[in-house]
Formats: structure tokens, sequence, C-alpha cells
């Protein structure tokens, strides 16, 4: 039996049905064509299908859909705002702190986190808070630059 | 993943006949992070998922100075971090939360989770043994209390009957002259299982120069995490030194029976529990003077 569920999707109120079984990820992508979010591991190791629920980072394949309801949740579709990229996108794309792509999303959904938390964080609080985050592409660094780069460019809008 | 139904009772009793219908066939959800896996990948089965994160006892935690800590057993990690007191008074249930999985698990997982999940390298359990931490139960027959060093019973099993829930821990006040702390060695930085960790606690006299109370536990050298007990009360009496942490972590290592896996050698995880537990209590007197 499908479950009504209501919840607030980057700033929208959005309604699905869904199984118990299925993951928020699933239903993101599958039911809501927010593909942004990606499936990485689908076991809670590698991050790439991070969203940030109730204002905090989580992987979406660790969230049954039937738990979200009443939740606020942002994924990277609603992180730019009338085309203007958030301080994190443009840091990134600047910096290079891509290659194929797949962890983008939810790195720049962790460090949008990070930085709503704490606006000056150090090298050692991004790649701690990052730690939940793989990349097998860039090695780091020039994600971990671009994150300070984002924080000292501007205090990160909410 | 399999089908199952899912509810989200508001009442302990409605969780407790829930659970108690579907038997075997039940399983509890909280944090998720890691019976969503389990289930997923075939490891759990289960016909009805209870998910117990509206149930006001097990949300529930409050710290009032100088009174054991209630901690709701669907409280999760960020939650005891983010609490300036509680990180506080329990230094090492802090220092392991801080370390379960990244900050994406960290927001999910809750501290009565790890402890029913009763993995052999589970972060918090040293914590809670060292901590004297006692688990609150409620089920069908009513509630009782069992201490957090005797909840797990082998990997991935725990003393909860039929129809049985945790509902909450009580972390005893830590007292003055105290300290704690939880170390783990994994040959990376973050994100990944403890080869060996290990919780210790100490209580000072008054002019901080002698233990006169410590707790020694272990995990990932045993089926369950384990209470290093002879070490433990070998060191009440004995002056702070770094001999007197090395001779502890030698007793420690008695209740060690770790095995070879792909994660380090028995013999070397031996080693590490003398390592762990010296620089633990290290820390956690550091921190009871301070």
């Amino acid at each position: 039996m499908k479950t009504h569920v209501s919840t607030t999707i980057n700033g929208e109120a959005v309604e699905f049905l869904c199984q118990p079984r299925q993951s928020l990820l699933e239903i993101l992508r599958d039911e809501l064509s927010l593909t942004g979010c990606k499936e990485g591991c689908n076991n809670g190791n590698c991050g790439a299908c991070t969203v940030i629920l109730n204002g905090l980072p989580v992987d979406s394949c660790l969230v049954l859909a039937v738990e979200v309801e009443g939740a606020n949740i942002e994924t990277v579709e609603g992180v730019a705002q009338q085309r203007q990229l958030h301080p994190v996108q443009q840091c990134f794309l600047e910096g290079a702190a891509l290659q194929c792509g797949i962890c983008t999303p939810g790195f720049i959904m962790t460090s949008k986190a990070l930085l709503e938390k704490h606006p000056a964080p150090d090298e050692e609080e991004i790649r701690f808070s990052l730690a939940g985050n793989l990349c097998r592409c860039t090695g780091y660094d020039k994600i971990v630059h671009a994150v300070q780069a984002a924080a000292e460019s501007a205090p990160a809008p909410k | 993943m399999i089908d199952f139904e899912y509810t989200a009772p508001t009442q302990l009793d409605d969780a407790i006949s829930q659970l108690s219908e579907a038997g075997d066939r039940a399983r509890i959800l909280a944090g998720g992070t890691d019976i969503i896996v389990q289930l997923r990948e075939g490891l759990q089965s289960a016909d009805l998922v209870v998910d117990v994160k509206k149930i006001p006892e097990l949300t529930q935690f409050e710290f009032t100075a100088g009174q054991d800590l209630q901690l709701g057993a669907s409280v999760p990690c960020w939650q005891v971090y983010e609490n300036s007191e509680i990180s506080a008074a329990y230094t090492a249930l802090t220092d392991a939360v801080h370390i379960i999985g990244g900050w994406q698990i960290q927001s999910r997982a809750s501290v009565g989770g790890n402890l029913c999940n009763a993995s052999p390298a589970a972060d918090s359990i040293p914590a809670l043994i060292a901590l004297d931490a006692v688990a609150h139960i409620a089920g069908p027959a009513g509630r009782r209390t069992v201490p957090a060093s005797e909840f797990c019973t082998a990997p991935g099993r725990n003393v909860l009957e039929k129809g049985e829930l945790l509902v909450s821990l009580t972390l005893p006040a830590p007292g003055p002259h105290s300290g704690s702390a939880y170390q783990r060695f994994i040959p990376r930085n973050e994100m990944d299982i403890a080869v060996v960790g290990a919780g210790s606690y100490v209580r000072l006299d008054s002019d901080g120069q002698k233990i006169e109370q410590a707790r020694i536990a272990l995990s990932a050298v045993a089926a369950t995490p384990v209470f290093a007990e002879e070490a433990s009360n070998w060191l009440a009496g004995q002056p702070i030194s770094e001999d007197v942490f090395a001779e502890a972590g030698e007793l420690a290592k008695k209740v060690a029976s770790p095995i070879d896996d792909m994660r380090g050698p028995a013999e070397y995880r031996t080693h590490l529990v003398g390592v762990l537990t010296r620089r633990t209590l290290a820390t956690a007197c550091e921190r009871a003077r301070t």
C-alpha cells in the first residue's frame, strides 16, 4: 500500500506517494525527477546522495521516504537562486573542484551546510565535515580550496 | 528492498503492542543508518518496520548539573556533541559520537541504535560501558534495566526480547575530579570501522594525584564490546603515571580475544589494546584535572 507524504522541497510544497521500502533518494530521482542527487554506494559511505533534511546533511539513501512527512528538504536543484550560483557552486566551478561530477552535488550540499553552521571553517574542519563525501577523481585538495574560497568570498546566503 | 509495512507510533505502549504482535517479523527504526542498509542488503528481513522517533520518551534528554543524564534511545549523535553541557560532562561519549561515520551519519544515527546494533566494533559502546551507563528497556512484561556492559550478547545480537525496545540510557553524573575519553585506531582519519576502540573513565582524589576509581572498556577485540574489569579494579588507589597506565594496558589485554581479519591480525589488535588503554587513561586523567 502506498503512503501519502507531504513535504517541502527547495521551498515548495511537494506531495508524493511511496512504498515504505522506498528511500528518499529513489523518490527524489525516480518520482520527482530531482536527479541532481546521485546514487553512488546506496549504503551510506559515499555521500553522493547528500541532501539537507531539516537543516542537517543526510544520506538520502539512508532515509525512508515515508519518514519525511512534514520535513524540509533542500537538494542541489534549489541551491542556485534566480540563476545566480551559490558561492560554493561558483568556487567549485572556478577552482575546477570536480572532474567526473558524480560526487559534486553531495559535496555542494555538505559544504553549504558547513558554511551555514561555520562561516569561516579552517582546513581541518572542512576536511572533517566532508569526510562523508567521497571523490575518486580530484584528490580532495581542489574541493577543500573551493570551500575555503567560498567561505572567503562572502558570508554564505541561506 | 523487500516490501514491509511502516508505522510511527507516538506512544510507547503502541510501539510495544505493534512489536509484540509482529514478533520476529518486526524491526525497529531510529536513525536507520544500520537497519536500512541491512534490510536493503538482505542481512535482515522484516514485515513491519516500527519508527520510534515520534515517541517522546525516546527523543528526550535534559542535562541538569550534578544529576544523572537520561538520554532517549533515538537521540542522534549530533544532539549529543552539539550540547555543550552534555559534551563537556561525558567526553568519552562525545569523542565517540563525533567519529561514528561522517556528518551525514551523525545527523541520523542514534546512540541507542548504536548500542542495539551490537557491533563488536561499535564506537559508542566502550564509552557507554566506561561511563557506567544503564539501558532502560520496555516491553510487554513491563520495564527492566540492563547495564550497558551486558546489553550486547553476540555480534548483532542484544538482550532485547520479543516486543521489547530500548527506551533510554542513564549516564551517571560524572562527579568531581573525573574525566573520560574514547579513542579508536583506524588506518585513515575518518569514516572507518575501529580496528580497536578503547574508552576510559577515571575519578581522581581531590588533589588530582591518585586514581580513586576507573572503568576501561574495549571494542573490536571480542564478540561484543567488553568491560576490562581486572584492569579497572587494579587502577583504584594507583598514582597517575605512565607506568601505571602501561600496566593497566597489559591487564586490559587479558579480556581481549580478537580475531584476524582484513582490519588487522589478532596480535596487532592485542598490541593496540595496550596502546589505546594507555592513551585514553592519560587523556581521561588530564581532563579530570582541568
